[in-house]
This record gives structure tokens, sequence and C-alpha cells, in this order.
């Protein structure tokens, strides 16, 4: 490997041992590797220099087992989320991931499960880390470790699936991951509900996350001076619970209006947690944050508010310009302490603000620990990550 | 697999048996035995007593008796001292003296884990955190509450309660401590639909092993870094001691609907489980009994279930009433048409709570059919139920031994209780014990499901993980107690120090007396 050069050498291993030569022999010379799935989140974190080697997963993409009466898969990192999800479509069966796929629907398994991101179906479902069963990571000592396993339940061994969930190859990369699959609901319906009003509207939505309804997804949307709340019924009384959800809008006054074909809606909502000319900002908050994130990204000029309700957790799409990186610095300000990360953004707002703004302290110096111990070379994605990890 | 005692006696009101230890105790615990120079123990002791008062640090040898095991008996091990220190502050100065002294130390939160996860370490400190008992904040509004980790796994839901539970149920939950459920990552019958502790912490704040406090997480999701949460969850006290955890709970069900269905065989029973998953329904529990659990629990329980079925099947469904009643009809036609000799619908409160009653009490009732069993704690993928039922009947007979099965099929998780009568038997059953577990591997699943590794299973961690894994679990561990103080000796298979070649391993004393390769 010739370290410094211009542009980098670029691999796609069809075998996941190859994956872990090449960042062994990355971190022996010292060089720098880039894990890159679908490249859809390659404009998250701190903004880097040109890796040495380019290292997709693009060929890892074997759908290894679709075990159909156990609802497990287990995938290769490479697989398009989209793909796989089509593939279990037609058991009856889904991953309920649901993120925003990026260019092309391009986004894989392993991108999402390293990224952490997910989408309305995260309500019902949990987020990847509540679905991955276990994992094998390609690590920069050469090795292959596999951690948890493929059934639903397992106690084993320490849970690295959970610690390589969100960690954006950063302890090494995902080859491969063992997940739970849910039966794919056979219809939905969603009550909408409307209102320029933050004070009607936030306690619809609060009264909702409390509400025994079993939802498949409850979002809530704010831009424009207006807003609306979103609860999905999903399976055999999907009907009843749109309906239920909608007399609990009408008994704190708010009318609701029921959409069978609601497909839309939701590809709406997870459009507004991406965005390709904006800055977006995800908050992590909780869900009496509501109306105060709402307000919040009002005043940093926000184009858009996306909320998973129940999760508390907000994408704020911002404008690019001058005052983007005023306007996340106000978010966090305003939301202090919930943490409010940069997701989508030109590489100049990234340097102007730090894009993860963990503070430093005994949680990022455990952090550092772990990644000297997994990549004491900084072989894998060296500088992205938190607390410039 | 635990041995849990001596079922003569009946189960205490806390659902916990009684327990007592048939033939000569086992040694065990002590792989990491290090020699501590007698003056600094002896300092260390005069620290912890001016840390947390005269009363709460326990030397006596008597005394000690009373921590030497936790639910799992077999294995007992006196430690140098026990505290028991008010509050996160004192066990923060507990952990900082003990690191200063370079002694190590173990958890203990109820002691009702059945792995020997708090089993002590010769010449270390148990920290038993049972005064830890505050409930610090119900948060409702936010869908939290946040306590100290000695409170019970029940005492969570009552204090969200009526409104609001905390899924993760374990049998033992009138007794285990929520600390202990965090380090165990415990499930309970309804984790199939609900997940387990794991999908319910949120924030910890723990003290590592050197004495300094992290917060990890907190109310929010999604936070920003490593998910270390994930990784200290279930990481049965080796990373360090929860002393604040931060829960989420949520709404309960609006409806619950139970049923119990009988069958002739374990394998219509286990075919009628894939068959009402198969149809995309998510039951909130489905619990199987067989013949022999279901004769145990008839003679403590008397729930009124035929005790001539070869399987019973308790399927709960819950959530919207709409939901629960477009499904419920299709579950019992399920059950029909793999054979189900009846179906028992409960019709009221009463008579779920009968059926629960008669699912709890297998295991303690156990006593009236042999004189003492192991429970055997392994996972298989669903499907694979009846093949691994049929093996573990197999097993039982070239053991010539009884084998009840009383489990989480939803989950795969079975519990296999090895029934035996004398003392002489122990070493036998506990073999085939070994035997079931290994069968579960081969059949593509796990060694635990909910009861951990602790001491009892990592000579069976090698089934399920290669080197390579446990160099990563390695790594894992010394960026969290680089000097190996926290619970040493547990969940790996061969103890190894931080920064330590890979490979190199240093013999295990059992593995030396020739006690650890029974298996
Ligand atoms: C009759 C019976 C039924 C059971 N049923 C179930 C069941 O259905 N599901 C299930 O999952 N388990 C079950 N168990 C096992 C046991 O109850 C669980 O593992 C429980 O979570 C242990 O809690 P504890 O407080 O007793 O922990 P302990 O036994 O005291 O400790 C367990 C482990 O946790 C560590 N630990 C304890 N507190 C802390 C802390 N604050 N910080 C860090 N580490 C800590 C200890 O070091 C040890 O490694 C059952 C046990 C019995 C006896």
């Amino acid at each position: 490997m010739v370290p410094a050069v211009s542009s980098p050498r670029r691999e796609a291993p069809a075998a996941q041992a190859e994956v872990a030569d090449l960042l062994a022999t990355c971190a022996r010379e010292g060089c720098r590797a880039r894990v890159a799935g679908g490249a859809t989140k390659l404009g998250w974190g701190h903004p880097l220099p040109d890796p040495d080697l380019e290292l997709s997963t693009r060929a890892l993409d074997r759908i290894v087992e679709h075990n159909e009466g156990d609802f497990t898969a287990v995938l290769e990192a490479g697989v398009p989320l989209a793909r796989a999800r089509a593939a279990f479509a037609a058991s009856g069966q889904m991953l309920a991931l649901d993120p925003p796929l990026g260019d092309g629907a391009a986004a894989t398994v392993g991108g999402v499960v390293a990224s952490g991101d997910s989408g309305p179906l995260r309500h019902r479902y949990g987020g990847p880390r509540d679905l991955v069963l276990g994992v094998t990571m390609a690590l920069p000592d050469g090795t292959l470790a596999r951690a948890g396993g493929r059934v639903i339940k397992n106690v084993a061994g320490y849970d690295l699936a959970k610690l390589n969930t969100g960690a954006f190859g950063t302890l090494g990369a995902i080859v491969q991951v063992a997940v739970r699959l849910h039966p794919l609901p056979q219809g939905t319906c969603t009550a909408v509900v409307r209102s320029a009003d933050p004070e009607a509207l936030a306690p619809v939505s609060a009264a909702l996350a409390h509400a025994q309804l079993e939802l498949q997804s409850l979002d809530a949307r704010w831009g424009g001076g207006g807003g609306t709340v979103l609860a999905r019924g999903g399976g055999a009384a999907a009907r009843q619970q749109a309906e239920a959800a909608a007399r609990v809008a009408e008994e704190r006054g708010l009318a609701a209006e029921l959409v069978e074909e609601d497909d839309q809606l939701w590809d709406d909502q997870r459009r507004a947690q991406s965005s390709a000319d904006g800055v977006l900002v995800r908050v992590s908050g909780v869900q009496a944050q509501l109306e105060a994130v709402w307000r919040a990204s009002e005043a940093a000029g926000a184009r858009s508010v996306a909320t998973r309700v129940a999760a508390g957790v907000s994408y704020v799409c911002v404008d690019d310009g001058e005052g983007a990186a005023a306007a996340v610095e106000h978010l966090r300000r305003a939301l202090a302490p919930s943490p409010c990360v940069v997701l989508d953004a030109p590489a100049a707002v990234r340097e102007a603000v730090d894009p993860w703004g963990v503070p430093e302290g005994a949680e990022l110096q455990l952090m550092r620990r772990l990644k000297a111990q997994f990549d004491p070379a900084g072989a894998c994605n060296r500088g992205l990550y938190v607390g410039g990890i | 697999m635990a041995r849990v005692g001596d079922t003569r006696t009946e189960a205490s009101t806390a659902g916990v048996q009684d327990t007592a230890v048939v033939g000569p105790g086992q040694e065990g615990g002590d792989d990491a035995a290090r020699a501590i120079d007698p003056a600094v123990a002896e300092r260390l002791v005069l620290q912890l007593r001016s840390i947390c008062g005269e009363e709460h640090v326990v030397t006596h040898p008597h005394q000690l008796r009373t921590y030497e095991s936790d639910g799992l008996l077999q294995y007992k091990v006196s430690p140098s001292a026990v505290v028991l220190p008010a509050d996160g502050d004192q066990v923060r100065r507990v952990v900082r003296a003990c690191w200063e002294a370079g002694v190590p130390w173990v958890a203990r939160g109820a002691g009702s884990g059945l792995s020997g996860g708090a089993l002590p370490v010769a010449d270390g400190v148990l920290i038993a955190l049972s005064r830890l008992r505050r409930v610090i904040e119900v948060d409702l509004d936010n869908q939290r509450v946040v306590v100290e980790p000695g409170v019970t796994n029940s005492a969570v839901s009552d204090a969200v309660g009526p409104t609001h539970f905390f899924p993760p149920d374990p049998s033992s939950q009138i007794v285990c401590s929520i600390g202990g459920n965090v380090a165990e990552n415990a499930g309970g019958a309804h984790c199939f639909k609900y997940g387990f502790t794991t999908n319910y912490v949120t924030g910890l704040t723990v003290i590592l092993p050197d004495g300094e406090l992290v917060e990890l997480g907190g109310k929010e999701m999604d936070r920003p870094g490593y998910d270390l949460l994930g990784a200290f969850v279930g990481s049965e006290g080796t990373l360090g001691v929860a002393i604040e955890i931060t829960l989420r709970v949520i709404p309960v069900p609006e409806h619950v609907q139970t049923m119990a269905a009988f069958f002739a065989t374990t394998e219509e029973a286990a075919r009628a489980v894939s068959g009402i998953v198969a149809d995309g329904v998510v039951p909130a529990a489905i619990e199987m009994m067989d013949q022999l659990a279901i004769e145990a629990s008839e003679q403590a329980a008397h729930a009124g279930f035929p005790t001539g079925a070869g399987a019973a099947l308790i399927v709960e469904l819950d959530g919207s009433a709409a939901e629960c009643e477009a499904r419920f009809d299709g579950v019992v036609r399920v059950c029909e048409a793999e054979g189900a000799t009846e179906v028992r619908i409960a019709g009221d409160e009463a008579e779920r709570a009968t059926f629960w009653r008669a699912r709890k009490a297998a295991f303690a009732a156990m006593g009236r059919i042999a004189n003492h069993y192991y429970v055997q704690d392994g996972v298989i993928p669903r499907t694979k139920l009846p093949e691994v039922l049929r093996r573990i009947y197999e097993l039982g007979d070239e053991y010539g031994m009884r084998v009840a099965n009383v489990f989480h099929a939803g989950d795969g998780n079975l519990h296999p209780l090895v029934c035996f009568d004398t003392a002489e038997e122990a070493e036998r059953a506990e073999e085939l014990s070994g035997r079931i577990v290994e069968a579960c591997v081969e059949a593509g699943g796990s060694i635990t499901g909910e009861h951990g590794v602790g001491f009892d299973k990592k000579r069976h961690m090698p089934a399920m993980f290669g080197e390579p894994d446990l160099a990563a679990f390695q790594r894992l561990r010394c960026a969290f107690d680089p000097d190996g103080l926290a619970n040493p000796g547990k969940v790996m298979p061969t103890p190894r120090l931080c920064g330590e070649v890979p490979g190199l391993y240093r013999e295990h004393p059992l593995e030396r007396d020739g006690l650890a390769e029974r298996f």
C-alpha cells in the first residue's frame, strides 16, 4: 500500500476475510481506510481528507440465510436494504428498518447498522440496535470476530453487535449481521391531525404516545407555521387503531383525517430526515420537549422538523448558507442538554461546528480507550467520529 | 446450568424456592486468584468501614456464608469482606479503595442469578447493593423511571403503574434487582413481543473499576458516540457497577387474552407455536410445558390441567382490543389444526391467573417428582423445537434420568430440568445438562438465553465463540477494566490479562484439578 497517494486505492472484496486482511495491512502501514457501503452517508461526521484505502462492501452482497419459520436472516453488509426488504416481503415478512435510503436507494444493511439510522418503524420495532442479533466484524488486527448469534434471545458473551451499531465503522468493519424479522403488516391506515397551534398539537402527540394503541408509527412534522401528527396503525386492526387515534385527537379538540393509501405520507416523513442541499440536525430529546424543539427550530430558521414522537428524536432541517453554523449552535443552546448532531451537511458546516458535539469527559475518555483497544493504529475511519475518534 | 437444590422444600412466596445443597459443595470461582498481602487486605477493611460504617462491613466467617453463593448453590466462595454501601457515592469510594489496594471485587444484587455471576472472589470484596433501593424519579411524561440498582424488578412496575409498566418480567421479579437485570440482560415470559432489559435501558451511571464515575446515555435515545449502554447491559458485572439506572416504561396494554391448549405430544405443540408465529401473530407470551412439567405443576397448583396431556401451551395476546380479537380465533384454529385435544380460553382475570399459576408453579413443583434438579438455560431457533426436544428426551433415556421441560417457546428459550434423586447422581445429571446445552449450540442456538454465562457456563463459551471472538470480547473488557478487578473469572472461558497476547492463557485451577473438564 502506498501512503499519501492523491487518489485512494479502491477495493471491493467479495470475501469477508479479505476485508480483515486489508484493514490489517492498512493498520500495519499506518494508512487510513474508509469503509463504505452504499456511500449514502459519507457526508456525516468530521470532514476528512481522502483516505488511502477506500474499502467498499459492495461485493459482500449475499443474503446468507433467510430462516422464514424463525423470522431471522443473516445478511452480508453490502446487501442493499431495499433488496433485503423486498426479498423478505415476498414471504410476508419484513426487516423493520426504514431509514431514508439515499440516492438510488443505495443504502446497505451494513451502512444502516454502522450509522444507527432508522425511520418511522422504530416506534414499534426499535432501531438497528434492537433488531440486530449478531454481528461479524473485520478487525484491524486481521481477524473476523463474531458476537451475538442468530437466535432472537441470547445473552452469551458481550454485545459487540450493539457496540458497533452506530459506531460508523471506527472499531472495524461490519461484514455480516444477523437480524430479527417481523410479520409484514397486512394493511395500514394513518390518522392525520393538523394544526397551526403548537400548544394544541403537542398535547395530542403526547396523548397518542401514552395511549394503549400499539401504533406502527407515530410521527410529528412542523414547518412553515403549521404542523401535523401522523399515527399509523398496522396489521389486522389497522383501521380501528387509526380511528382510535383520531378519537384521542378529537377529545383534545383537533379533528383527524383517516388515510388508507398512506405510503406517500410516510415517504415524505422519511424524506424530511435527510437533505441533499440543506443541513440536517438530529436532536435526541425526550417526549415532553416536542414543543420546545419546534420553537427552537423556528427561531433557528429551520425549514422543517420531523419527529419520532415516542422516541423523542427529531430531525431538523435548516438551509445551508452563512447562517447554518449559527443555527446549529442556536439549537444546541436552546435544547441543552439534548444532543444535537449534524448529519447531512456540506463539509464547510461540519468544519465550522463540531458535528457530534460530545463534550470532553469521562464518557468520551472511555470511548477513546475503546477505540485504542480495537483500532490502535487508527486504520478505521480515523478522525470521523465523536471527539475526533 | 443451575442446581436449584433441594426441591422438597415448598416454593417461597417470593417465587424463588428455598435451596439447600446436596452432595459435597463444589469449590469454584477463584480462577483469578491473586496473592493479596494480608496487611493490604486489613487496611482495606478499615477503609471500607470508614466509608460505609462499622456495621455495614461483614468479615465474620459465619456471616460471610450468607454471601458465598448466588442462586446457583453448587459453587461457594467466601470473600474476604462483604460491604453494604448506602448510596452511589459510597459505592464509588469502595470501588476506588479496592482499586488503590489492587483488590478484586464482585457486585451483588439480590443474588438470585443462576450462573454464578455474583459468586465472590476469594480474597476479594463483595459489594452488596441491597441498600440502594430508592426510586429516584418517576417521569411518566417522558416514559422514564430512574432507580437505584437494588430496587426490585416488580418495584419498578409498581412505581410507574397502573398506567405504565416495565416489560421484562423474570420469574424471579419479586426478589431480583434491577441492577442484576441490567447485568444479566434479564428476560421473562413476555419478551417474545416486548424484548429484553437491554431494549429498555436508556441511561446508566456507572462506577468504573478505577472508581471513576461515568454517565452512559440518559433519558434520551440515539445519543452520539459508541453505544456503551448496549455494551454494559448483559456484561455480568465485569465492566463496572451501575449505581443509577434510567429505564423506559410503556403504557400497559389495553387488552389481554389468554388461552391454554393441550396436545398429545410436544411435537404437535411445537408445530402449533411455529404455526401461530408464521401467521404473523406476535403473542405477548407463548409458554410450553411437557407432560412431566404438567404433572408436577398439577400436584402443586391444581389448575385442573389434564395430567395425561403430552404438552400444554399457554398463549397470551395483548394489545389493542381490536387487534387481539382479530387474532385470537386464528390462534385457536392453528392449535386445533395441529391436533390440540382441548383449548381453554380464560374467561376472566381469575382464570388467566390460574393458567399462569400452573406455569409458574412448574419449576418449584418438580420437587414432587424428584428430589433434586438442575435448571438448564439454552436457546434454539424456534423451528428446531421438535427435533431438539426429541434429542433431549433421547439423552434423558440414555442417562436414565427424567427431564422436564417448561419454557419460553416463542423465543426458543429452553429450560430443561434434569431430575435426580440422590447426591451420587448429581455429577451425571450435570453431565446430561451439559450435553443438552451442546445440542442447543449444534442446532444453531446459544448456551444461554437469560441466565448468563457467569462462572458456570464459561466452559461452554468455546462451543459458540472462537479465539478471535473471545479476543474481541477481551478488548471491550480491557477498555473498561484494564486491571482486571471487576468480577474476574466470569464470562471468559480462560482468564486473561489486558495487553496479553491472545492465545496465551493460564490454566484454570479447576482444569488443573480435572474438575472443569467434565463436560
Ligand atoms: C426462581 C428463579 C427464576 C428466575 N427466572 C428468570 C427469568 O425468567 N428470566 C431471567 O432472565 N432470569 C431469571 N432468573 C435469574 C435471575 O433472577 C436474573 O438473572 C436476575 O437478573 C438476577 O438479578 P439479581 O439482583 O439477583 O442479581 P445477582 O444474582 O445478585 O447478580 C447477577 C449478576 O449481576 C451483577 N450485578 C448485580 N448488580 C449489579 C450492578 N448494580 N452493577 C453491575 N453488576 C451488577 C453481579 O455481579 C452478577 O454478575 C431466575 C432466578 C430464579 C432463582
